[in-house]
């Protein structure tokens, strides 16, 4: 692996966020895509944007890199507009992966990089680098056309990591990836963290991001309708906690009946197991009257509501 | 304006070019077109074998006012709709570069592949002719592989900027057909049709600046007003005026139509 050199933050900008979005709009005629999103994201964090197909994801994402026009509205990256004159200097700092990235069939992926490389600035010698850091060292002169769909992938994640960027913009970034190359993928994305790399990604796959990401916003018809941790987000739309109690057979419909008299929402018994759903201000006076079943609990799993479950909570 | 931003797209469009040879199927197909115009031109005269540098001009001018216009707008049409369709195009755009060196580089690099096409196939020929040819007979040819160049930059240049305005590489390609039958097919047909309704008592004096309303007529007039056998060979650019025809002017009306559809395409893709 490639070590990576740091680009020393900027101190005096060290607490102001990297990424600040205020009242941003962007309509298509009658079809209102982002509506007043207010959103900040801080230097070093790993934030992740969730939402339907069509929720304006990739639109905001577009916003942020000044691809489109805002219809009302400010963003700032490392504090200049984008749409400022200014801007061109920063992107120089940012790397962006799009959705369904697509490269060019006829160059060879070494190729490809010293093509986005001159246009970022950035030394030829730092291409064979990022190949080897994406694991594509081997094929760096096979033309794109021969690579598959996660190679392809791992080119444009080379691409976007080209001149050590301190802002990475990844839109479905693990989008047709094996699950080796996933890990590998945040792993990366973890040292980068450590690193002061701010990083904002997006991602269908729920179960993927809610234990990498940092904070996460979910968005819906174009708005933002929750930001913070998922544990905050869990929290805020209090969904019911699960118990799942594995007992002696002999015992379940007594400590069916023990539990019975809890303000639990549902209880439920199957062989030698019960599980319990109740609200979470709840939770303590379960886990004491499981606490006094003394030696009949065999086993206990508390599952906490999924981001998916969050998701849809506040999707819906 | 970063000029190294747009010799990095000019130069991948340039080697795009080379690489899929794109670049050497067209000057082979100059140089065959060029070669057997020169010796077979007069054959329908019974004659084989080159003649006259005049008449091979002459008859290069009437192939290349198609060909190079079909080839420029073929070359041109997709430079941008075919990045937004592919879905590369967000991907450049977030580089640090401007729409105008995007497209400015994009239109340099195609203009670089036409030009070297261009002078390498007639060139070629040139290379060829030269033991028969005067010193003035080569500067005659070497003005007509010029304005040739010329012709594709303003054609490629009209190309971009449908591709600017195209909402897909179907719609670019029809609107590149469009403007092709236009300005090499029917364009003068039109003119003629308005001189033979009026019997000609109307619009006599702006005929020689509406014929500069389209390149292939100037291109077509800057050569044949430098050669006097053939100029009345011509129907419509005969009642062009001397004044008008200067090479330098006809010039300059040609880098015109280099850059106002570059500037439009350029105010197009920025909104």
């Amino acid at each position: 692996m490639e070590s990576f050199t740091p680009v020393p933050a900027d101190t005096t900008a060290a607490t102001a966020p990297v990424v600040s979005i205020r009242a941003a709009s962007k309509y298509y005629g009658p079809v209102h895509a982002v509506v007043g999103v207010d959103l900040d994201v801080n230097r070093g964090e790993l934030f992740g944007l969730i939402g339907h197909n069509g929720a304006g994801k990739s639109t905001l994402f577009k916003l942020m890199l000044g691809l489109i026009p805002l219809t009302a509205g400010e963003i700032r990256i490392d504090g200049a507009t984008v749409a400022g004159s200014g801007f061109r200097a920063v992107r120089r700092k940012i790397g962006y992966l799009p959705e369904n990235v697509v490269l060019y069939d006829n160059l060879t992926g070494l190729e490809t990089l010293h093509f986005f490389a001159r246009l970022k600035g950035v030394p030829a010698r730092e291409c064979p680098a990022a190949l080897e850091r994406v694991g594509l060292a081997d094929a760096a002169t096979r033309r794109v056309r021969e690579y598959s769909k996660g190679m392809r992938q791992r080119l444009g994640f080379a691409q976007a990591l080209l001149g050590q960027p301190q802002i990475l913009f990844l839109d479905e970034p693990t989008s047709g990836l094996d699950p080796e190359a996933i890990r590998d993928f945040y792993a990366i994305l973890r040292g980068l963290r450590d690193q002061g790399v701010t990083m904002v990604l997006t991602s269908h796959i729920l179960a993927e991001i809610q234990e990498r990401v940092d904070r996460l916003a979910i968005m819906s018809a174009g708005r933002i309708q929750a930001i913070g941790t998922v544990q905050a987000l869990r929290e805020q739309i209090d969904l019911p906690l699960w118990f799942d109690i594995r007992l002696a057979a002999a015992d379940v419909d007594r400590v069916r009946d023990a539990l019975g008299h809890l303000p639990i929402i549902a209880i439920e018994a199957h062989n030698d197991r019960i599980t319990v759903q109740c609200r979470r201000d709840a939770k303590m006076q379960v886990l004491e009257a499981v606490a006094r079943l003394d030696g009949k609990v065999l086993d206990l799993h508390v599952r906490e509501p999924s981001l998916e479950d969050v998701f849809f909570g506040f999707s819906d | 304006m970063e000029f190294k931003q747009i010799a990095t797209i000019a130069g991948k469009e340039f080697w795009d070019r080379i690489r899929n040879r794109w670049v050497l199927a067209v000057a082979l197909v100059f140089t065959v077109f060029a070669l057997v115009i020169a010796y077979f031109g007069g054959a329908q005269q019974g004659a084989v074998g080159f003649r006259s540098i005049e008449f091979t001009i002459a008859s290069l001018v009437s192939l290349v006012i198609y060909l190079i216009p079909l080839i420029a707008l073929i070359l041109g049409f997709d430079a941008i709709v075919g990045e937004r369709e592919r879905g590369s195009l967000d991907l450049l755009l977030s580089m640090p570069i401007t729409r105008f060196e995007l497209l400015l580089g994009k239109y340099l690099g195609l203009a670089a592949a036409l030009t070297f096409s261009t002078v390498a196939g007639f060139g070629l020929v040139a290379l060829v002719l030269a033991p028969n040819l005067e010193l003035k007979a080569l500067y005659h040819y070497f003005g007509f592989m010029l304005s040739s160049v010329l012709l594709g930059m303003a054609f490629l240049s009209l190309a971009v900027m449908v591709s600017t305005f195209a909402t897909d590489r179907t719609r670019a390609s029809g609107m590149a057909i469009a403007l092709w039958f236009f300005f090499v097919l029917v364009f003068d047909l039109l003119l003629l049709g308005a001189l033979v309704v009026t019997g000609g008592s109307y619009g006599g004096e702006i005929f020689p600046y509406l014929l500069m309303a389209n390149p292939a007529d100037v291109f077509r007039i800057l050569n044949i007003f430098a050669m006097d056998d053939v100029r009345t060979l011509y129907g419509l650019a005969t009642v062009f005026p001397r004044a008008l025809a200067e090479p330098w002017l006809l010039g300059l009306v040609m880098l015109a139509w280099i850059a106002a559809p570059l500037a439009i395409a350029t105010w197009r893709f920025r909104k």
